[in-house]
């Protein structure tokens, strides 16, 4: 079963995002803290998208799938604003962050911990993030 | 998410109640900065009543830990539950910042107890 949510880039519209991920999440025995874990990484992807690639425009939309392929959940990501590779960015180191006095930075550094795979394909008109998680 | 502020005996607490994402974290960031420019050394911040965190609520705290060890401040946090410590245990966050359970271990950390 695949479940689908569409947004507008607005960041108040991630508790949405959230709201609808641990609706899903519910349907599975994983641990409250598991829980949180794959819903904060799937809000910090939209949380990204929403602020660098869309500018928090909210005539702009993403759209969230949720479904299971072969014993993992797949949460695909689908927005078609400027091209962003998190598999592409470079990681800095906690210390660097903390002398640069950085607030950003920590995000992509959560998602990597969080899912089993990252997955991304830049078609010409969209882009797709998939984020897997064994379950 | 709301914030409350209040200062008991040169102890400025600051309350976290609801989730710190990326359109609210700019209100602690706030608090934090509101709380500096009031010249307050130490720092309780009480997530008894915090939801979720993410990255950019984690960058906040981050971001002033040059300038609390540059200026003597003492920030600790408390009451944080299970799920929202785990995220700032899974990048190590938790051995960056002077996290407690209770409110009473904040108040005996910052006392030098």
């Amino acid at each position: 079963m695949e479940h689908n949510f569409k947004i507008s880039c607005s960041k108040e519209n991630l508790k949405e995002v959230r709201r609808f991920v641990n609706a899903v999440l519910s349907g599975y025995p994983i641990s409250e803290s598991e829980k949180n874990m794959i819903t904060l990484a799937v809000d910090e992807v939209c949380a990204n998208l929403i602020i660098h690639s869309h500018k928090c425009n909210p005539k702009e939309f993403i759209t969230l799938n949720i479904f299971e392929q072969k014993g993992m959940l797949v949460f695909e990501i689908i927005d078609d604003g400027d091209s962003f590779n998190l598999l592409q960015h470079e990681e800095q180191s906690l210390y660097n962050i903390v002398k640069q006095k950085r607030k950003g930075g920590l995000g992509i550094m959560l998602v990597k911990r969080i899912m089993d795979d990252i997955q991304i394909y830049n078609a010409p008109d969209h882009n797709v993030c998939r984020l897997y998680k064994k379950i | 998410m709301e914030i409350t502020n209040s200062t008991e005996q040169q102890i400025h607490f600051i309350s976290v109640n609801g989730d710190l994402d990326a359109s609210s974290s700019i209100l602690l960031d706030k608090a934090i900065k509101d709380a500096l420019a009031a010249n307050h050394k130490v720092i309780i911040v009480d997530c008894v009543q915090l939801n979720y965190i993410s990255s950019a609520g984690l960058g906040v705290f981050m971001s002033y830990i040059e300038e609390f060890e540059a200026n003597g401040i003492q920030l600790v946090i408390y009451g944080l539950s299970e799920k929202v410590k785990n995220v700032f245990k899974i990048l190590g966050l938790d051995q960056l910042l002077n996290i407690v359970k209770t409110k009473e271990e904040a108040k005996a950390f910052v006392n030098g107890a």
